[in-house]
């Protein structure tokens, strides 16, 4: 199992300008991350965090004002090594669906309202593959039928099926041809509990037969602890803490991780839950030093001028914060030697 | 600030009273007409001794939206009586529903940013309603009685005013929204999913006033959400509504606690954990076709329950009393003959 997609300190910014006025929204700005192949990996943050933008910059589907201003996205895909930044239109259209494939925000609105979903699905498949439509129609039909959906939504439109069967619907067409590498983009979000529970357990059905990679990007922490092996969390377009999923939940060392999961409410106990103070810094002028030391009750003045550095704090565990950083020094290295 | 329960009418009177409120649309489908209940049968009772928070809690397509209508004038019933502090509301002329009843109801809505517009000031919207409802003798008054309700919910008028609302974050914007509810001095808020457009981060502060609010200012909330957490972490009473039925009523924490109806059961049976060790083993059943349960004959959730009997498909369960809660169940209904009911294993989750 190796890296199946990799980033380089990379550097995404929308660039406007408008009478004169240049503004920079640094909405991705130095992220390294290194996905594995067969892994499910959850990409947590707010909303203007970034993180739909480093999605779009993964999946090679951006245009201005979004440009790419430093650093690469290197995709090792059947045994090569891809630039996304060298690919042609052509070559990125071939791969994509294929092997990489995306599950949009939103996605109960992709499906075409008036036609019925098997002409939907022959669409796409016939875009990619030499099929008659009996063939996709069967395919479709097996495929939907492995996954646990009723044979009636084949002839249904869009608008008979409720909510949570169009997203599952959605998920069952961006994956029918089997790609490599899925990313979805807040797959569950605006569907209740209930309806969650059946995609989260459609998206694992999927990403564990073929043994596909999962980049999942949720705000919602419930979710990647039930399906993500590895979590990323990102603050302010910055990558401040990696580490497995229970870790992050168990052993958070990142104040603002911290804040995040001390401050989820559950059904263990009613006790007051403190919320983060302030907001999330707007990224035109994001803050100095430390983006979250605003909101950071343990900020020092070292944190509002120097900009941590992403360190590992333990084997497989990443952190950039100052204070950490100086816990772990205090400690002595030889600790996690 | 303090928003003290008006005095105008009797106290032991309860606050809002709902009796078999029901509201009916029609689905069109070529010359045939189809009913179907968005709301069904729904009475619940508030008491304005003690302010509370009441939480409707269901899945999207529940019905939870257009009971929140109603109880705002917004809708009109077409069966049933809502009672405010023991006015018939549907009675009300336009005159008193402006001049009385919206003094004592207010509204809060989901997204904040369409709430307001973004042409205009945000505070604007608070002096606007400070002096269409009267709450201030003159123009010279109203900041001062602005800052105070502000004061409420956290903010100053110094924060926010001459700003519009792209200019503040999405809680400081539902803060507003609900500063502006709090403005005529209301009994009750209808706050209709506040919480469900705002950041992780953001959320938990909006959800600590509502607690803050009924204990500092007396006000009751109805607070409508799908989010069953917050629910359980504000709510003194919950209503678990499932097609237009509320299927499981009572105290939250015995509701929410040990839930006796299936429905009830499988949503919190959903919530994921954050503890990863306890994610789900089994798995569940879906609604395909979101009509097909509301125009299901007999209990609208036989075909997705694991506890189904033969009576649940062609008869509607009565409504019970069990174990401090109400339940409208067959499983809960001493009339059926214990033979005919499949035991239910104890509650999951």
């Amino acid at each position: 199992m190796g890296t199946i997609i990799e980033t380089n300190n990379l550097r995404a910014y929308y660039i406007t300008k408008a009478y004169g006025v240049e503004r920079t929204v640094k909405a991705v700005d130095d992220i390294t991350l290194r996905i594995q192949e067969g892994e499910v990996y959850g990409i947590a943050g707010e909303s203007g965090c970034g993180k739909s933008t480093l999605l779009r910059i993964l999946l090679g589907a951006y245009q201005p004002p979004l440009t790419v201003v430093g650093g690469e996205v290197i995709y090792h895909l059947d045994g090569e090594e891809m630039n996304a930044a060298d690919m042609t239109e052509e070559e990125q259209r071939d791969l994509k669906w294929r092997t990489i494939s995306y599950i949009p925000q939103g996605s109960m609105h992709v499906l075409n309202p008036v036609r019925r979903i098997r002409d939907t699905f022959h669409d796409f498949i016939s875009a990619h593959r030499d099929v008659t439509k009996r063939e996709s129609f069967q395919l479709t039909a097996d495929y939907l039928r492995d996954l646990g959906l009723p044979e009636k939504v084949m002839a249904s439109y869009p608008h008979q099926l409720s909510g949570g069967m169009r997203q599952r619907v959605t998920i069952a067409l961006a994956t029918i041809l089997w790609p490599k590498l899925i990313f979805a983009d807040e797959p569950t979000t605006a569907l209740d509990v209930v309806v969650q529970r059946g995609v989260i357990q459609m998206l694992k059905d999927v990403q564990q037969r073929e043994g596909s990679t999962l980049v999942l990007i949720t705000h919602d922490i419930g979710v990647h602890a039930n399906l993500a092996d590895r979590i990323g969390i990102l603050y302010a377009g910055k990558l401040v803490e990696e580490a497995a999923t229970t870790t992050i939940l168990e052993s958070p060392r990142h104040p603002y991780t911290r804040y995040l999961i001390e401050s989820l409410p559950s059904l263990d106990s009613r006790e007051e839950r403190l919320s983060i103070p302030g907001r999330p810094p707007a990224l035109d002028r994001p803050p100095s030093g430390c983006r979250f030391h605003e909101r950071c009750p343990l900020a020092m003045d070292i944190c509002k001028t120097d900009e941590p550095k992403l360190i590992q704090i333990e084997p497989g565990h990443f952190s950039a914060c100052h204070v950490v950083e100086e816990e772990i020094n205090r400690e002595g290295h030889s600790v996690y030697a | 600030m303090k928003v003290t329960v008006s005095t105008r009418d009797s106290q032991s009177a309860p606050l809002l009273e709902i009796d078999d409120l029901t509201k009916i649309f029609h689905i069109r489908q070529g010359f045939a007409s189809q009913e179907f209940h968005a709301v069904d049968n729904a009475s619940f009772v508030i008491d304005s001794d003690k302010p509370e928070i009441f939480a409707v809690v269901g899945e999207s397509g529940s019905g939870k939206t257009t009971l929140a209508k109603m109880i705002l004038g917004m809708e009109s019933a077409s069966q049933g009586i809502l009672r405010y502090k023991n006015r018939v509301v549907n009675d009300l002329s336009r005159k008193e529903m402006k001049t009385w009843f919206y003094h004592e109801v207010q509204p809060v809505f989901q997204d904040p940013f369409a709430a307001f517009s973004p042409l205009k000031r945000i505070d604007s919207y608070l002096y606007e309603t400070a002096q269409n409802y009267k709450m201030v003798a003159d123009k010279k008054e109203a900041p001062r009685y602005i800052n105070e309700v502000l004061s409420a919910v956290g903010l100053t008028l110094a924060e926010i005013a001459g700003r519009y609302p792209n200019e503040l974050s999405g809680g400081q914007a539902q803060r507003v929204a609900i500063a502006r509810a709090l403005i005529t001095q209301p009994s009750l808020i209808v706050a209709d999913e506040p919480v469900s457009m705002l950041d992780a981060s953001l959320r938990m502060s909006i959800v600590n006033m509502f607690r803050k609010l009924k204990e500092d200012n007396n006000v009751s909330v109805i607070y409508i959400t799908h989010d069953l957490a917050t629910a359980y972490y504000t709510g003194d009473r919950i209503a678990v509504m499932l097609r237009g039925w509320i299927v499981e009523m009572g105290p939250t924490e015995q509701v929410l606690g040990n839930p006796l109806h299936p429905y009830t059961q499988n949503l919190k049976s959903s919530i994921p954990s954050i503890r990863s060790s306890e994610a789900w083993e089994e798995k569940i059943d879906l609604a395909v076709i979101e009509a097909d349960e509301y125009t299901r004959t007999g209990c609208k959730f036989a075909g997705r329950c694991p506890a189904v009997m033969d009576i649940c498909h062609d008869h509607v369960p009565p409504s019970v009393m069990h174990e401090g809660r109400s339940v409208k169940c067959f499983l809960y209904d001493e009339t059926v003959d214990a033979g005919k009911k499949k035991l239910l294993t104890p509650a999951v989750g």
